[in-house]
């Protein structure tokens, strides 16, 4: 009888070690970007090469996440997710006419997971492991002595039209684009260089368009989302 | 197999792989919808998501006099140079990085049925 009470408990035992090795334990990031992200965010590339495939994806690529986000940014907002795309990943899923203008239908968009401080630094550890277009990244040198002065908000909205599509302060700009406010503090210099300088080598069926923007001014305009997201935005929103 | 025969089948298959190798042509209607709509809206009048702060506002592709003023040729311009290129804004950028000539091509036909105009009228 007693052997076969220990049989038992023998048994449990081992479908229960079984059970938790298939799971993602708390601070194991590459198990939980697996089982919890994977089927909204694309671990390992290539980026869309067709609009079909585009209009499938429901969240960043993140299989060069290593070279696009800064970790800290990665590890802080994992915890607190606030909605980076006004419209969305891809925007034409999440509008709809309005009375003077196309607007975002917020009905169809869903909030973000929110990950505890340990599984956000574990995930923010294993995300600046994945560095694919790293060749992308190791072409650009960023400036910061490039000062973009008065010019940097004309560069944006004037010269290169970019808030057509992308916020500069919470409600001015376009909406189908990420906003930019925070983009310095969200993203490495050096993929915004590369980002800006040729989009579609990072995405190709983006529908953010090369501007063939001079290096000179590239320069500038990311001096300049670094130093706009210096500035408080959740006190101002 | 002879020499030739040989040379033929290994043409064959690098004709056959070249569209994928090269990306497929997308269809007109998905490149408007993709790239276009953010700005010239769902119903191609102008009225897009993007279009609050903008200090020039994007063309109405409805617009039958409007539209009727440009020529293919420029319509082709515009979509590939951007705005800029023929003396309009520079919020109108150019999509000559993703989508191919014969695209554009199509793009220009697509606006031609949208608007269901000629140049000229």
């Amino acid at each position: 009888m007693n052997y076969r009470i220990f049989y038992i408990a023998l048994c449990t035992f081992a479908i229960g070690c079984a059970s938790l090795s298939a799971h993602a334990v708390a601070g194991d990031g590459v198990g939980i970007l697996s089982e919890r992200c994977a089927s909204c965010h694309d671990m390992k590339g290539p980026a869309p090469t067709t609009l079909a495939a585009l209009w499938q994806r429901k969240g960043p690529d993140l299989f060069y996440a290593g070279n696009k986000y800064r970790q800290a940014w990665v590890e802080a907002w994992l915890q607190n997710p606030k909605r980076i795309r006004p419209a969305g990943m891809f925007y034409i899923s999440h509008i709809k006419p309005g009375e003077k203008r196309d607007m975002v239908d917020a009905s169809t968009l869903s909030e973000h997971m929110k990950l505890n401080a340990a599984d956000a630094k574990a995930v923010a550890d294993a995300l600046a492991e994945m560095k694919e277009n790293s060749a992308l990244l190791k072409a650009e040198k960023h400036d910061p002595s490039m000062a973009p002065g008065p010019l940097g908000e004309m560069m944006f909205d004037k010269f290169f039209g970019c808030m057509a599509c992308h916020q500069i302060e919470p409600g001015f700009g376009g909406l189908s684009g990420p906003e930019v406010y925070t983009a310095g503090a969200r993203l490495k210099p050096e993929f915004m260089l590369s980002y800006i300088r040729n989009p579609q080598a990072w995405d190709p069926k983006t529908w953010m368009p090369n501007k063939h923007v001079p290096d000179v001014s590239i320069q500038k305009m990311v001096n300049y989302m670094i130093e706009l997201s210096k500035e408080d935005w959740d006190e101002a929103e | 197999m002879k020499p030739n025969s040989i040379v033929s089948f290994f043409l064959l298959i690098a004709l056959l792989s070249l569209p994928l190798a090269a990306g497929a042509k997308e269809l007109a209607k998905d490149n408007y919808k993709t790239y276009c709509i953010q700005c010239h809206g769902l119903q191609g009048t102008g009225m897009g998501l993007n279009i609050r702060d903008m200090s020039v506002q994007p063309r109405d592709h409805t617009d039958v006099k409007a539209m009727g003023t440009r020529n293919d040729a420029e319509l082709f311009k515009v979509i590939k140079e951007g705005g800029f290129a023929i003396s309009k804004s520079v919020l109108m950028p150019p999509w000559g990085d993703i989508l191919t000539d014969d695209e554009i091509n199509d793009l220009v036909i697509y606006l031609r049925d949208l608007c269901k105009c000629k140049y000229g009228g």
